[in-house]
Formats: structure tokens, sequence, C-alpha cells
């Protein structure tokens, strides 16, 4: 194993390079289909966890007419076990918001949100002062573009795009039914372009080093670096900038106790890999690299052989059954119906069987509900149930 | 125009214009999906994913009431997929659901109990899940009852108050299972901005939002013998009844809803719509009245515009929302509380009756009369007016219980005294029908010429339109009203609360001036009440509409001045309008109530 070593580590997102009037003033200086064509080659996708190539993300959204339109920086950092978007906003702000606003310029926006997680109240003083200096600074050169901060209120769903735009307008966070997408009506309605953090980060290191730089990193298909929030049974819990199509052998090579049992890839909402599965798997979007290849918003959980697995699930269910907003049926119903049926199944009031009734019904959840979080449910879901079925039972 | 859009479903091709639904496209291909959160009044809410279809190359199955069609989409309404995943979805929300059906006052008329038995829930073997709910049953109100245990959160009911009635009463509350329906504080429905319309009644899948019924209290008083019975039937009972027995929309069988009523043991059988006539002569000179104070006397006490007070959620609205204008509030009472005030006294006496022994019904296409009935004030004639308000659908029941083949029986009169009534008493069950017949009798009484419409058909203030305005000029007055000649009336009619809102908010600004408005708090005025049959859509509503106007246009009379038995009351009982009497009988006051 040791042999295939290949976790290569990379440092652009925290190198502080305090460039950034010169990257804005570089950035401005290009005309915004330069810009577009420079992230689409770079083949930048979004790093909240979807995955949708960002560069035709702003491509879109800059094509629609439309007198106003917005930027929103995604920093409603949900997802259990992911922690690097707060690192990212308290430690590199400026290439968030120099990201924001040449997203801006090539969109045709003068507004941009961050939509900050509720508990991360304590980011605000600083983020603040640095928005205003980030203002000043384009007041001084003549870019029209202001930043305000969105302060959230603690709900899981509103980081789904849509949940998110429902919330800043003050109401429920709902997702919405789509289409139509926020390129078209994000927003109040408005063309939006939405970002994870790190996304916006990511997009600083293209403009600043092109496209190629960032192209070069990472395997086909996922290309660049990511974030990766490591936490569980591990050593060395704490983010780490790696190369994306590493195997998770690898990854558990390196981060791993010695008794590394499975890997949550991608938070509860994503999926658990077992460890006679590790070296076939690869972390990157779509596109067979080893075996599986797993996206991810960056979570990785590992499990040592200590932990009981139906806990791991009951705990993600439990997330999942309060933090559904409820109004989907596949997902409202569909979390409780999951959660109280493998207790039923542990306690014997059900017998084994239930668990492939359990199974059918994710599949329709994945099939039918409204948003991410209900068709997500499924993935960690099966993956713990199929792959250590033993553990729910007895 | 735009080009359409070619598209697929179930291999049948179908051309739509750009923008319409899967779900509208296939019933074009006459394929039905089954929907329950879809209603044709309200916005898309895409949340009860009974509707999902699959789409070729998708790997997710679509809902098809949100998925408006592509060029070129291939549809499946009943792939095995779909199948499978509607019956699950099924499942799951009768799992969450108190399905002891027969217990409930739905049962037979239940979506949700439709989709079980057309998809065949023969076995149910998710964890029930009521149980572990802490639910419990809001029955404070006169009106309407709120049982949690068979809500399935699809917020047809949040979206109709929000919508289409502007309250916001319901609203959504709490995540995750803890998601629910509720109020401000989650108060007691009587205890909120309420009105008590009633539409989410009529908008509910399910037996979760139902009217308080008073049949059996109805039927224990049919079997007193020591009892007289009487009932009135308001305008748009007629044109809404025969939807619950097996007619059609915009059938009119006033006669025998008539027959019914009398086989059904009532003592008596009389109508709304003479004491609709009744408010046109006490409202119409009230108007003129104000007219005379502002326009005479200028006396700053008086408010203009007059609004008609005939609907009682539009009255419970403005109390909570705008008491600052209650001053503006036509002083009638609704027909139904002047005939109950009457039924006590003035038939009571011409009758030879002891009031006490009178028990008065009234039916109604209302539930906010259920909780008007309840007044404390409602109670003039010395006892409480209208003891008891069924609705049509409760009314329909009744005939049902009662083993009448309606559609055989033999078209019967209303009885004398309060029984007849004119055009202008009908309409008052459509929106704009009430001013029309206002105008009809106040034009008239004014100039002593016949209101300058043809046929007297007021057609600005007809139709479904939310809001509608009308200007008569009046000119060559009689004497005695001089002072309103070159006058422009300037009138409004509004229908929906959300339609009064708007009404309200420009009033309030100043942006309009009114003499007289006519609101209606539901849609399509009375005959989209909310004691109408379900189901209730834009359609259906027409067609009740067109039915109240074919029935005044036969009338033989269209005047409410005209009606004799008006004319009758005036002369043996209340002397004139705005009298003592009826001062007494037929006027009320208001109260202002809390904004939550």
């Amino acid at each position: 194993m040791a042999t295939s070593y290949q976790l290569k580590r990379a440092d652009f997102i925290f190198k502080n390079e305090n460039d950034w009037e010169e990257v804005l003033s570089k950035s401005f200086s290009r005309t915004p289909q330069e810009l577009i064509n420079e992230l689409i080659s770079s083949e930048l996708k979004g790093r909240g966890g979807a995955g949708f190539p960002t560069g035709l993300k702003w491509k879109l959204t800059a094509e629609v007419e439309a007198d106003t339109k917005y930027v929103i920086c995604n920093a409603d950092e949900g997802e259990p076990g992911t922690f690097k978007d707060r690192e990212i906003l308290s430690m590199v702000p400026f290439k968030v918001l120099t990201s924001m606003a040449v997203c801006g310029y090539v969109i045709g926006a003068k507004e941009g949100y961050i939509y900050l997680r509720g508990e991360y109240f304590f980011l605000l003083p600083e983020l603040n002062k640095a928005i205003s200096e980030f203002e000043y600074y384009c007041k001084e050169t003549n870019i029209d573009f202001t930043i305000r901060i969105f302060m959230g209120s603690g709900a899981y769903i509103c980081g789904e795009e849509t949940a998110l735009f429902e919330s800043m307008e003050g109401k429920r966070g709902e997702p919405r039914n789509k289409p139509p997408f926020p390129s078209n009506s994000g927003y109040m309605g408005k063309p939006t372009v939405i970002n994870n953090v790190e996304t916006l980060a990511h997009t600083y290191t293209i403009f600043k080093y092109g496209a190629k730089r960032f192209y070069d990193l990472g395997v086909q298909y996922s290309r660049g670096s990511k974030l990766f929030s490591v936490s569980g049974d591990t050593p060395k819990p704490g983010i780490y900038e790696l190369e994306l199509g590493m195997s998770l052998a690898d990854f558990v090579e390196e981060f791993g106790d010695g008794d590394t049992k499975a890997v949550q890839v991608g938070g509860a909402s994503g999926f658990l890999v077992p460890r006679k599965r590790f070296s076939e798997t690869a972390i990157g979007f779509q596109g067979k690299l080893i075996g599986i290849s797993l996206p991810t918003g960056g979570s990785m959980m590992l499990f040592n052989s200590s932990r009981s697995m139906f806990n791991v699930l009951d705990n993600y269910l439990e997330f999942f059954r309060e933090e559904s907003c409820g109004q989907c049926t596949p997902c409202r119903v569909g979390c409780q119906q999951l959660l109280k049926g493998i207790k039923a199944v542990k306690r014997g009031e059900k017998n084994a069987r239930y668990l492939d009734k359990l199974l059918r019904l994710t599949e329709t959840m994945k099939l039918t509900a409204k948003c991410g979080l209900g068709q997500s449910v499924a993935n960690s879901f099966s993956s713990i149930v199929e792959n250590f079925r033993e553990e729910m039972i007895y | 125009m735009a080009k359409t859009i070619k598209i697929s479903i179930n291999g049948i091709f179908v051309e739509v214009e750009p923008g319409t639904t899967i779900l509208n496209a296939a019933q074009q291909a006459g394929i039905l999906i089954p929907t329950l959160c879809y209603h044709k009044d309200l916005c898309i809410a895409g949340n009860c994913r009974v509707c999902v279809v699959e789409i070729a190359g998708q790997k997710r199955l679509a809902a098809a009431c949100a998925t408006p069609c592509e060029e070129e989409m291939e549809i499946f309404t009943n792939s095995l997929n779909v199948h499978h995943s509607r019956k699950q979805i099924i499942e799951l929300l009768l799992s969450e659901h108190n399905a002891d059906c027969t217990s409930c006052y739905k049962n037979g008329s239940c979506e949700l109990q439709k989709l079980a038995s057309d998809y065949k829930i023969l076995k149910q073997d998710f964890i029930p899940l009521v149980p572990f709910k802490n639910y419990s049953i809001d029955k404070l109100s006169p009106a309407i009852i709120k049982d949690d245990s068979k809500c399935i959160r699809c917020q047809r009911c949040v979206r109709t108050c929000e919508e289409l009635q502007g309250v916001n009463a319901l609203t959504v509350a709490y995540k995750g299972d803890h998601m629910k329906i509720t109020t401000f504080f989650e108060k007691s429905i009587n205890n909120v901005v309420c009105s008590t319309c009633g539409q989410c009644i009529n908008h509910c899948p399910t037996g979760a939002l139902v009217e308080r019924n008073y049949i059996e209290k109805v039927w224990d008083a049919i079997s007193d013998k020591t009892k007289h019975v009487i009932v009135q039937t308001a305008p748009a009972v007629r044109v809404g009844l025969g939807e619950e027995l097996g007619l059609k929309p915009g059938s009119h069988e006033t006669g025998k809803m008539v027959a019914a009523l009398k086989r059904l043991g009532f003592d008596a059988v009389m109508d709304t719509d003479f004491t609709a006539d009744l408010t046109i002569m006490e409202e119409g000179t009230e108007l003129l009245m104000r007219l005379k104070g502002a326009l005479v006397d200028h006396d700053p006490e008086v408010k203009l515009p007059m609004a008609t007070s005939c609907s009682p959620g539009w009255i419970k609205y403005i109390e909570h929302m705008y008491p600052d204008y209650l001053g503006h509030l036509s002083t009638c009472k609704s027909p139904q509380q002047m005939f109950g005030a009457l039924a006590k006294t003035y038939y009571a006496k011409a009758r030879n009756l002891d009031p006490e022994t009178i028990v008065s019904v009234s039916i109604m296409p209302c539930t906010a009369k259920k909780f008007e009935a309840n007044r404390p004030e409602m109670s003039d004639s010395g006892y409480r007016d209208v003891d008891y308000v069924l609705t049509t659908r409760e009314l329909a029941i009744m005939i049902k219980q009662a083993g009448l083949d309606f559609m055989k029986m033999e078209d019967a009169h209303f009885d004398r005294l309060m029984g007849e009534s004119t055009g202008a008493g009908v309409i008052f069950g459509a929106t704009g029908g009430g001013m029309e017949a206002a105008l009809r009798t106040v034009y008239e009484l004014v100039t002593g010429r016949e209101v300058p419409f043809k046929n007297l058909d007021i057609t600005p203030v007809r139709g479904m339109e939310g809001v509608k305005e009308a200007t008569i000029k009046i000119e060559n007055p009689l004497e005695q009203w001089v002072f309103l000649e070159g006058v422009e009336l300037k009138c409004a009619v509004a229908h929906g609360l959300v339609n009064a809102k708007r009404v309200m908010d420009s009033i309030r600004s100043g942006e309009v001036s009114y003499h007289f408005v006519e609101i209606m708090a539901c849609p399509g005025g009375c005959l989209g009440g909310g004691g109408q049959p379900i189901p209730t859509s834009p359609e259906i509503r027409r067609k009740r509409a067109e039915a109240i106007y074919a029935e005044d246009e036969g009338m033989p009379l269209r005047k409410s001045h005209l009606n004799p038995e008006v004319i009758k009351i005036y002369k043996d009982f209340l002397e004139h309008p705005l009298g003592e009497k009826s001062h007494h009988l037929l006027h009320t006051h208001y109260t202002e109530r809390e904004r939550f």
C-alpha cells in the first residue's frame, strides 16, 4: 500500500499574499468574457459539495439580461464535519471579497451578500472590518460593488441555495421548485450567482495565477486542490488542502489511527466507505478513477473499530429528521420513518427484512424529494446499512 | 404568439404553449396525474410529491405540477419507478395521518382517502407516527375545527389564507418532524386574526380543517314537537347545493331545495333573499343619508365611503385589520341576522307564536355566519336571533341522511311573509351583486327612473375581476334629492380579502375616493363561500355566478323596493327604513379586535 502513496498537499487557499488589490485591478482590466474563459478552462467545480462547474454558472448568469443581479457567498457551512469555510473567512477574507467583486463585474452585479451561518457570529467584527476596507478601496478605484452580511439563524436547510434566498427574503427557509435556477431567478427573483466560500477562494487563485496552474493539480474531471475538514478517530484532525483524485486508502494511510473501520466522505449527506473499499475509492467528482469516486464538500470523518455504525446512522438520521424543512413528504416523513425504522429493527420489533423496505424508501426519497437534503439521505443510509447490516440488527 | 413546444407523454405527442406545466400538458393529452398540494386557486407548492413523473434522461423524478415542459421532453406518468414512488409517498402520508376514516367528517370526500383507495394501499407497514405526536383538536371556534392529526402539510390552507385572503392567520411553524400548520403563538384559531371565512376548509384535501357542524342539533330541534323550526336559505345556496347532490356546477334548483327542506321537516321555509331585499332598503337609505350628511350638512362625523356589511368574514377582518375604519361600515346587519331578528318578532307575532319556541336555522354558503350568529350582540329579538347555521354542505348531508332523491323532488315555493324575493336579492350571492341591487334601488329612489343600464344589468360590477369600479352620474333627481344633481356616485367592489386589503389600503392612502364600496370576504362572493361544496375553482365559481344571474333574469321582480313582502313589512311593522324598529332590530355595531 505504502508504495501507491499519492497524497499531494497544496498550499493556495491560506497563503496570505496580501495582493488582493492587485488581483482585483488586474481582473477588472480584463473583459468579462476572458475571465469566464479562464474559469471554464480551469475546470473548477463548486466546492460546496454539488460540484457544478463554476465558470458555466457565471457564464449562464452573465448571459441573462436583467437590470439587477446579485452575487452571494454561501457561508452557511452546516454539513456535519465541515469547518473549512469559517477558517477561510477568518484567515483570508479578502480573497473571498475580491472574487465576489470580480464575479459582480463578470455578470453585471453591483451587490454582493455573504450569507453567514448563525453560529459564526464571532466572525462578524473582523469580517465587517475587512468589508469596510474592501469597499473603501472599491470606492477609491471606482468599482461599484457593495457587500453586506446576512446572518442565518441556524437552519441546516438554509445552505440549500434556494432556501437561502427565501431566508434572505425574510421568508421561511424552504427550498424552491427548480427550474427556474438561480442563474435566471435567484435572490429577489433576480439572476444570482451563489458560490461556496471555498469556491470563491479558488477563483482568486485562478485569476491570480491563471487557469493552468489550477488545472495542473488533481486528475481528470477533478481538477485543482480542495480543503478537507478531517475529524473523527484521527491523530491529526484539522483542515488540509489536498489535490483531488487521491485514493481513500492513501488518505487513511495519512490520517487514520491504524484502526480505521470506515470513512464518512462528504458529511452526513455523503457516503460511508468501509475499509474493504478504501483502495477502490477516489475522492473527486464524476468519472471513474479507481473504482467509485465520491464528491465531497470536504468533510472526512474517520471511524475506528470502537464505533458502532448503528449509532453513527442513528445520529445522522436524528440530524436529518430535525433539519428537514418539513415541506415535502418524502423527506419529512421519510426521515422519521428511517429513524424509527432502524430503532424498531434494533429492538426486534421489526424483522431484518424491514431494512429492505427502508432501503426502498431511500430510493424513493432520492428520486422524489424536492431538494438535495431529502435526496441525499439515501447516501449515508444505504452505504451504512448495506455495508454494516449486521450492526443494524444485532 | 410564441411558438409551441412539442413533447411526448406516455408516447402521446402533445403540443403546448411555452410555460405549460407537465400536469396541464398531460391533462391536454387526456392523462390524469394525481395531485394533493396542487390547487387551481393557488400558487404552485410542489411539496406533496404525489404528482411525480419520469422524464427521459433525468436521474430524478419531477413534480408534474411544478415542472414546465421543455422542447422534446419525453415524459412517463406511469412507469414502474413512478408507480412505486408514488405509492410509497401515499404510504408515507398515511403513516403520518390519523386515518381513522370512519369517524372523520370528511369520510368519503377526502382526497388522501381517494388516493389510498385508487392506489390500493392495503398493507400499511410503515410505523404509525400519530401516536408519537401530541396532537390536539382546536374546537374553540364556533365555525372552524382544526385537527392537526389529519393534516398532511400540503399548505393549501396556508396559501389560501395568504394568497386569496391576505389574512395569514394560518402559517407554517417549526421544521423537520415538528413542522406544522398553526397560528400566531399556536393560539386557538378562535383567538387570532382569522376571519372565519372558511376558505381554508374549502381548500383542505383532508379532514384537518372542517366546519363545526350543527346537523344533530337541527335534527333534534326538528323532531321536538314543542319547537317551531324556521329555516332561511341564502342566495348562493341554491346555486351550490346541486353539486353536493350529483349535479354539475351551474345548476340552480331552488324549487327542489325548498321542497327538500319541507320534507326534512322544517315548519317554515323562508328566504334570506327577502332580507337581502330588506337590506337594500335599509342600506340604500343609509347611503343616501350619509351622502346628504356629507354633501349638504358637511358633517365631519359622516364617514364615506360607506362599506357594505353583509359578509361576516369581511366584518371580522376589518375589525381586526382596519378598526379605525369601523365607522365606514354600514350599520346594517347581514341579511341572515336581519332575518333572525325578524323571525322571533315580526314572524312570531304574525303567526301568533311564542318566540321562545321558535328555533331559527339558516342555510348559508358560509362558515363566518356561524361565528356571526354567535356574536353576543346578535340577540336583539330578546333571544338568540339565529340558533343554528348550517353550510350548504351540511344541508346536503341532511338531505342524504333523510333519503331524499333530490332530482325527483317536485318544485315547491317558499312560505309567505318572509319568503318573497326579487332578482336583486338573488344576486347578493355573487360579487358585485349587493352593489348592483343597491344601485337599482337607490338610483330609482333618487331619480324616479330606472338605472341607466340595459335590462337593469349593471355589468361593470359583475365578473371575477378582483377589484371592480363603477361610476354612475345622477342627473335630474327628484326634488327631495336635488343636492345629488350631477354627483358622480363612485363605487368599488372587491371580493376575496386580499382584494379587500387592496381597496382598504388605497382608501387609507387617499389615492382613491369612493362613495360606496361592496366587499365580500370570499372569492366570487358568497357563491364561492367557505361553506359551499368542495371542490372550488375559478371555473366552478364562474358557473355558479352564471346560475345566479340566470336566476335573477328569470325573476318577475328585479328591484328590491318592489318586493311586496318588503313593502308589507314596512307597512305593518317597521314603518320606514332607518325607523326606530329598524334601528333596534336590523342595525348593529362593531368591535375592535386584536391584530394577530
